[in-house]
């Protein structure tokens, strides 16, 4: 069974290495994963702030696309897309009338039946319980995973991991050979939503995440969000002069870990393309 | 021939500004068998019920239709005036006007069409009404009491001074409940255990007072007056009798460190072990689940110690069965643990605690002597904070409703914590301060302004831990949501109070109907707080929502005054609204069959067989038989005969089809 691939925008422009390590991994451990064809933007944080129906037509579009196309599950790396079409899933499915005007928009037929996974779900299902016996070099590191918010929530309608003080990443690093840290930040907001218009707030929200990362002791902060990757990562100048030194601790996307682990080569996941230099 | 009055009241306007009452009259005077009819402002008052009296007793009435209102508002009254002017109670049906009609219609011709339908068919039935009499029914004069807080305490205390029997069940080892883990009691500050033991001592010897503790209901039947308990009396593993509660075997027992339930998993017990030094009794019990002996077959260094041979690793659970007249529920509550909190680390740091692991900590007799310490590493907390509505009111986790009684003892912890703790710094996160009661607010007051504490108006998002601190984020809502991090040493949770684990299943065994948060019922939010649906048992205390002590005891005291009222008299009277099995003459005896589809069917239990025999004492005939003392009225039998042979009284075959009928004009 071919797996739906929904890369988003950020997986082709600025998180492109995201893309590469999924793919890298898909590779590695035979999943056999195909692009959505003519995908769209999933409408995130701009559409749902304007018009409900259009938040709900552009996901619809995706879904309905990888119905056409034959899939059966998609996985959607990006935590925000996932979010969208989740959330578009269940409003759909509980509000016949919103439907029909969504179908009739875009003038594509929408059944609900694709099984949206998140890159936790995907990893869990076709590449951790594998994972042992692949894993040639195990990443011995003190990791912090973040979760932060799209991943876990609205948790009423995602129904995926703890709320407050998930525990999916945590595992799968536990299966990678790293040693996960407690703490207390994994759902803290990065800023996301302030990474264009006010960047000094970035530079103070994404700063006491990683402060806190650092004073417990990680050697990396572990992501699955294209928005948490280049906030923690891009904005680090930022960050660093809001906490007033040179922090250096890398981020480092789930899938990038478990290539490192299975051993695959650090420029096919696109370590090279990240601003704080990938030491670990 | 029948001769039927009917009786249209206007209810002030709630009837007749929608119905045409007079018009109701006019009509109902002329069905067949009618042979009074009028239309009164107030038919429920005394004169509308003596145009009643005076019309039975002039017009020789055989039958009464008034109406009016629901008969869950008025049937009683007009069934006694009907009785006071000599016609049998039974005789007087209501139509119900006001509930089935006028409020729930416009003004509209149709709506006084339904209202003329509506007494039309109460003139068919009631011309098939047969006069009754009333069911008397003995009452057991001894009272089941169920929990040994300070409700249950109080409750069998009033009830055996007045002269009646109780027995009093507690599943604990000891009676004291929540009011015995308490350090000192707001708004007075005195010792809870001081005003509480003397309590519990008179409970003990009381002469009219049976006590049962490591007891449970197992079941309970019958009705008001007349229930059967069966009460499980768990297996303490040791003598009582021979007992002296010398205390050797909870010294020499080597099993030392179980969670301790009286101080909140704050200090350990032993596995045979008496919950704190006060109880009552004042014998141990073996904790079988602990126990080394039960869990790996050795040990039993008890036995050998006791100087009595008090101990019976072979006990069993012991049933008890008795008569009982009536029931107090006062099992109280129970509040959340840590771990129902995510945004607090679900229950991982250990100096995150609730308000009652605080009691605890402040109490004299818990496990630091009154000190307050912190328990991950026994210092003393130089700032402490306190959460207000910790799950209470959030919609979010289930608990809209206010817990009560959390804003006034964080108050009294927060000052008891200033005095023990010179120089520390507590803050209080509040929502609302909500201290209405005698001396409440004064004493809030006090701990803001005498003792210092910080009240901070705001809500707590988060708390996690660093390098040895509870980092707690908040935000300050009189200074415009600005955020606030306080890092402190030790947190308290004002966590909500619930009901306890099994209280629907408790409810479910007696028939008393719980809330959806499953607190146990009033029969009505005003006027009948401490009653159930059941007739026969009471409330008292928290099983019925958060209460604070007072209220506890005033509720208590208030289902006991009701189960001495029911004490009082020697007989009750019940409705005779019950199922009766068809009796003819010999020799079909009844069109009964004796399938006994009905005994199966019954959820009382009230449908026994009954033999015919002839003259040689040959059985010919086993039909159905309904106790009336056990028959609910329910109908369930009467829907499963297969052939119509039984009939609830003032509701039978003929009567509804007849009122059926009279809907069709089929008269």
């Amino acid at each position: 069974m071919t797996l739906g691939f929904y890369p988003g925008c950020s997986l082709k422009g600025s998180s492109r290495e995201y893309a590469e390590s999924v793919l890298a991994i898909a590779k590695a451990f035979d999943i056999d994963i195909e692009e959505i064809n003519d995908w769209n933007c999933c409408g995130s944080t701009a559409a749902h702030n304007l018009n409900k129906e259009l938040s709900l037509a552009l996901p619809a579009r995706i879904l309905s696309l990888a119905e056409k196309q034959g899939f059966k599950e998609i996985v959607v790396p990006c935590a925000a897309c996932y979010s969208r079409l989740t959330v578009t899933q269940y409003e759909l499915s509980k509000n016949p009338k919103l439907k029909n005007a969504v179908t009739e928009t875009n003038d594509l037929e929408y059944n609900g039946s694709v099984d949206v996974l998140n890159i936790i779900q995907m990893l869990n299902k076709y590449v951790t319980p594998d994972l042992e016996g692949r894993v040639v070099k195990p990443f011995d590191h003190k990791v912090a995973c973040y979760y932060g918010c799209y991943l876990i929530r609205p948790h009423e309608i995602l129904n995926f991991d703890r709320e407050e003080d998930p525990r999916s990443m945590d595992e799968i690093m536990l299966k990678a050979g790293a040693t996960p840290i407690e703490w207390a930040f994994k759902t803290e907001c990065c800023g996301a939503g302030l990474s264009v218009s006010r960047t000094s707030s970035v530079g103070r929200l994404s700063g006491n995440i990683i402060r806190d990362a650092k004073d417990r002791g990680a050697e990396a902060v572990i992501v699955a969000c294209p928005m948490c990757h280049s906030n923690l990562d891009m904005r680090r100048d930022s960050i660093n002069s809001f906490l007033g030194e040179k922090v250096d601790i890398p981020v480092l996307y789930v899938t990038q870990v478990l290539g490192l682990a299975a051993g695959l080569d650090r420029k096919t996941l696109g370590l090279h393309r990240h601003f704080v230099n990938v030491t670990v | 021939m029948s001769k039927i009055g009917v009786f249209v009241c206007h209810c002030g306007e709630n009837i007749s500004a929608t119905v045409d009452c007079a018009k109701v009259a006019e009509t109902a005077g002329k069905y067949d068998g009618v042979t009074f009819s009028i239309d009164y402002k107030y038919m429920c008052s005394d004169p509308g019920q003596s145009i009643i009296k005076n019309a039975i007793k002039e017009k020789g009435l055989t039958g009464v239709v008034v109406a009016s209102c629901s008969p869950r508002m008025h049937e009683p009254t007009f069934r006694k005036a009907c009785a006071e002017a000599g016609l049998n109670p039974y005789m007087c049906e209501m139509a119900n006007l006001r509930e089935h009609c006028s409020w729930v219609h416009e003004k509209d011709d149709a709506t006084t069409e339904k209202a003329i339908d509506l007494v039309r068919i109460l003139v068919e039935k009631v011309k098939r009404n047969q006069s009754l009499d009333a069911i008397k029914v003995p009452v057991t004069k001894t009272a089941l009491v169920i929990g040994g807080g300070i409700a249950g305490i109080q409750a069998s205390l009033d009830i055996a001074n007045s002269g009646h029997k109780v027995i009093l069940i507690e599943k604990d080892p000891s009676i004291g409940g929540h009011m015995s883990q308490l350090s000192e009691t707001f708004p007075t500050l005195d010792c809870s255990q001081c005003i509480l033991t003397p309590r519990m001592v008179e409970v003990a010897q009381h002469p009219n007072i049976t006590l049962y503790t490591y007891a449970e209901l197992e079941s309970l039947e019958g009705f008001i007056g007349n229930f059967k308990a069966k009460i499980r009396r768990k297996s303490k593993s040791i003598d009582e009798k021979l007992c002296t509660g010398c205390g050797m075997c909870t010294t020499k027992c080597p099993n030392k460190k179980i969670p301790s339930e009286f101080n909140e998993g704050l200090g350990t017990r032993t596995a045979i072990y008496v919950p704190f030094p006060q109880a009552v009794p004042n014998k141990p019990v073996i904790d079988r689940i602990h126990c080394t002996y039960y869990t790996k077959g050795k040990c039993r260094i008890c036995e050998k110690v006791c100087p009595t041979q008090a101990i019976r690793f072979d006990q069993e659970d012991q049933i008890v069965e008795t008569e009982v007249g009536a029931v107090v529920l006062a099992t109280g509550f129970t509040v959340k643990q840590t771990d129902f909190f995510p945004e607090y680390g679900y229950g991982k740091y250990s100096d995150i605690i609730t308000g009652l692991q605080f009691e605890r900590l402040a109490s004299a007799s818990g496990p630091t002597l009154g000190e307050i310490r912190r328990p991950s590493d026994g210092k003393i907390p130089e700032k402490i904070v306190f959460v207000a509505c910790a799950g209470s009111r959030d919609q979010a986790k289930g608990i809209p409703y206010c817990s009560k009684i959390c804003c006034m003892y964080i108050a009294k912890h927060a000052m008891l914590y200033q005095h023990k703790v010179p120089g520390g710094k507590s803050y209080v996160f509040y929502m609302d301060i909500r201290a209405g009661g005698k001396m409440y607010e004064e004493f809030v007051r006090r701990a803001i302004e005498d003792d210092g504490v910080n009240y901070v108006r705001g809500r707590i998002s988060r708390i996690y831990e660093k390098n040895g601190k509870l980092i707690v984020n908040g935000a300050d809502t009189l200074l415009n949501a600005m955020p606030v991090e306080i890092e402190a040493d030790m947190v308290v949770l004002a966590t909500a109070g619930v009901a306890n684990e099994g209280a629907e299943e408790l409810a479910q065994k007696l028939h008393v109907s719980y809330d959806s948060y499953h607190f146990f019922a009033e029969a009505h939010p005003k006027l009948k707080p401490v009653e159930t649906n059941t007739a026969g048992i009471f409330l008292a205390g928290a099983c019925q929502s958060p209460r604070d002590i007072p209220e506890s005891v005033a509720m208590a005291s208030g289902a006991a005054a009701k189960v001495a009222g029911l004490f009082s008299q020697d007989e009750l009277t019940r409705e005779p609204l019950i199922a009766v099995v068809n009796r003819q003459a010999a020799p079909v005896y009844s069109s009964c069959v004796g399938c006994f589809l009905c005994v199966s069917a019954c959820p009382y239990q009230a449908i026994e067989k009954e033999e015919f025999k002839n003259r040689t004492g040959e059985v010919i005939k086993t039909v159905a038989k309904v106790n009336p003392g056990l028959c609910q009225g329910c109908g369930t039998c009467v829907a499963f005969c297969r052939t119509k042979s039984i009939d609830i009284q003032g509701y039978t075959h003929e009567q509804m089809y007849s009122e059926v009928m009279a809907l069709l004009n089929e008269y």
